[in-house]
């Protein structure tokens, strides 16, 4: 059973916004000096939903795949490190400033050159962008069926049987294989990396590719980014408005914003 | 692309009736056709729809479709978005609109992909750029503490979803004129691969959380399950709902369908108090639309103050009390 997971590299998403800088030149969010990227938190739990798979049946391999360039190797390694069996990166000027529809064709033409699958596990969405758009543009191109948001992930035969959150509860589906599963938090924590695991990680060389060795011409690939564009991106304006309620004590605090929002007919 | 004219709204119907969104979409929708000087449609699928085309039309659509089939009868993405690309090909809209639901989420990128054109998710501001009459969509990114403006250049339609609680809703109209037609699915049933085995909803206990006037929230800062029931008391005082931060969600102190924010629900009430909630970017995107905010924390450096109108500094386990007492002594005496 060959299991594929689509991961991320982004900026962390719980460092300090107001470090982040915009260049509005070029259009470009600029994380902060000195701080780490990391692996998207929903890709991470991706790769611990094909581990718990792997840990419940033999003959399971984990191949992780990433599109991106700048990327960092201690951070891009670490689903090896948690467990993963190989690494498989596509790098490529071609596809800098890539849109969803570019990453999915990317994505999909890697998959392909990989080999033969049985599930493609990816988060839900990415933290940078938060567009939730490339797991199912890639389920489309590989023409399998796709289940989302899910918080649980089983095999069973030739099929997999996905838990997925939906608006009040849960539901359960089945997907023949192969197919695509998209992960949401509520799968639970990923586990951390062994040191045994960091130390194995260490020796594996990712696979590396380009565009052109997955047979996509550059200007292929850029033709596809212009679909949509992006104009601008900016930080709106807000205006703190706060009042604060000081008192003597936090209860009479209390006692004294109630006060307040009969005042204002708030309540 | 020279043939592609009109506003085509896809909405959702819940329990037969149209969801707050679809109301919302037709809204922005009507905006966005008359300042095109084009027409609005709207479509909706399901099983048994009724009268519910006359209902699109009295929240401004010009046309509605009503597409029926068998398989639309449960939620099920795989039948939808095929239904979906149906009444696209058949209309063939310059600017296509859906809700980011759970359904929308699933479907519009699928659709966008077999129509050829780029998606722009979960906007919050959509407006015809007057010179080149191209439709600017505005979105939330970097868990909404930047926005990003996207156009569609050459590619049609020009497709976004919008975030539910994000535009108003006309005020119904039912002498507004319009047509009615039915148009049909066609589905295979090989088309639906996915199947649904089973569906665990929780019948909601009393007030639905998206259509509740009052809504307290509890993060981390509450310290444990077992406090939320302090909450609960102050909800029930105010005839609100309780909701929560994703934090207190992945913890397992309460259900995910309380989660609000980015990845969870979007609330707009009239008062929002916030207790033990740093008032993180994605949190605030799920509520950042409601009147007032309350902010209760021990942190006076904490995010939330920038965002909320009110604020107490201090532990909410001396505030909330003494600030529940009070409440009911003003709402009940
Ligand atoms: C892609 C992505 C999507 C996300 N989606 C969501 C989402 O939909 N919804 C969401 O909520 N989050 C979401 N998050 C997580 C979000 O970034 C924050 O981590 C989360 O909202 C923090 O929850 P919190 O405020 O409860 O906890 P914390 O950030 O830990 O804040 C706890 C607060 O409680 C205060 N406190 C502690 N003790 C007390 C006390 N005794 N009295 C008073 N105050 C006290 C502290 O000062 C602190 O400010 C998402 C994150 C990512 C990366």
């Amino acid at each position: 059973m060959h299991i594929i997971v689509c991961v991320k590299q982004v900026p962390d998403p719980e460092a300090p916004f107001a470090n982040f800088k915009i260049d509005s030149a070029t259009n470009k969010v600029i994380p902060p000096q000195g701080v780490s990227p990391v692996i998207n938190g929903f890709d991470e739990q991706a790769v611990e939903a094909a581990l718990r798979i792997k840990d419940s049946q033999a003959g399971v391999k984990i191949t992780v795949i990433s599109v991106g360039n700048d990327l960092v190797m201690d951070v891009i390694k670490k689903p090896l490190s948690m467990g993963a069996d190989e690494l498989v990166l596509v790098q490529d000027p071609a596809i800098e400033n890539g849109d969803s529809h570019t990453t999915g064709a990317v994505l999909a033409a890697a998959i392909k050159k990989v080999g033969a699958f049985d599930l493609v596990l990816c988060g839900r969405q990415a933290s940078d962008w938060d567009q939730g758009q490339v797991p199912l543009v890639l389920a489309e191109l590989l023409s399998i069926p796709v289940v989302t948001i899910a918080k649980k992930v089983e095999m069973a035969g030739a099929a997999v049987k996905v838990e997925r959150v939906v608006v009040d509860g849960f539901e359960t589906v089945q997907a023949p294989l192969p197919a695509l599963v998209t992960i949401s938090n509520e799968l639970g924590e990923a586990r951390y990396p062994t040191l045994r695991g960091i130390m194995a990680a260490g020796r594996k060389k990712p696979t590396v590719w380009s565009a052109k060795d997955l047979g996509l011409e550059s200007g292929q690939v850029s033709q596809n980014a212009n679909r949509g564009r992006m104009l601008k991106v900016f930080v709106p304006e807000k205006r703190s408005k706060c009042e604060v309620i000081s008192a003597d004590s936090p209860a009479e605090a209390g006692v004294k914003l109630a006060a307040r929002l009969r005042e204002d007919k708030v309540i | 692309m020279s043939e592609v004219k009109g506003v085509l709204v896809i909405g959702e119907v819940s329990d037969g009736k149209l969801l707050g969104v679809t109301r919302e979409l037709l809204g922005i929708g009507r905006k966005l056709a008359d300042t095109l000087g084009e027409h609005l449609s709207a479509a909706i699928l399901g099983a048994q729809l009724g009268d519910l085309g006359k209902e699109l039309v009295a929240y401004g659509a010009d046309k509605a479709y009503l597409v029926q089939d068998p398989l639309l009868a449960q939620e099920n993405a795989d039948a939808y978005v095929a239904a979906a690309e149906k009444v696209v090909r058949q209309v063939q809209p310059n600017v296509l609109l859906l809700g980011q639901t759970v359904l929308g989420r699933d479907i519009s990128p699928r659709l966008a992909t077999r129509l050829g054109t780029a998606l722009a998710p979960d906007c919050v501001e959509l407006a015809i750029d007057p010179a080149t009459k191209l439709l600017h969509m505005t979105r939330p990114v970097y868990g909404g503490n930047a926005r990003a403006i996207y156009v569609c250049e050459k590619a049609r339609p020009q497709m976004a979803t919008v975030r539910p609680k994000a535009f108003s809703v006309l005020e119904r109209n039912d002498a507004r004129a319009g047509e009615v037609v039915q148009l049909a699915a066609g589905l295979d049933p090989a088309q639906v691969r996915v199947k649904v085995l089973d569906r665990q909803k929780k019948a909601s206990e009393g007030l639905r959380l998206e259509d509740a006037r009052v809504v307290v929230t509890g993060g981390r800062g509450m310290g444990g399950p077992e406090n939320f029931k302090y909450l609960d008391e102050l909800a029930k005082t105010l005839k609100g709902a309780v909701g929560a931060s994703r934090a207190v969600c992945d913890a397992g102190w309460v259900s995910p369908s309380l989660q609000i924010g980015l990845t969870g629900k979007v609330v707009t009430p009239d008062l929002y108090i916030t207790v033990g909630i740093s008032g993180a970017s994605q949190h605030m995107a799920g509520c950042s639309g409601s009147k007032v905010i309350v902010a209760i924390n021990k942190d006076p450096d904490a995010n939330i103050f920038k965002e909320a109108r009110y604020g107490v500094v201090g532990d909410w386990k001396q505030v909330l009390p003494a600030l529940t007492e009070k409440v009911k002594e003003l709402v009940q005496g």
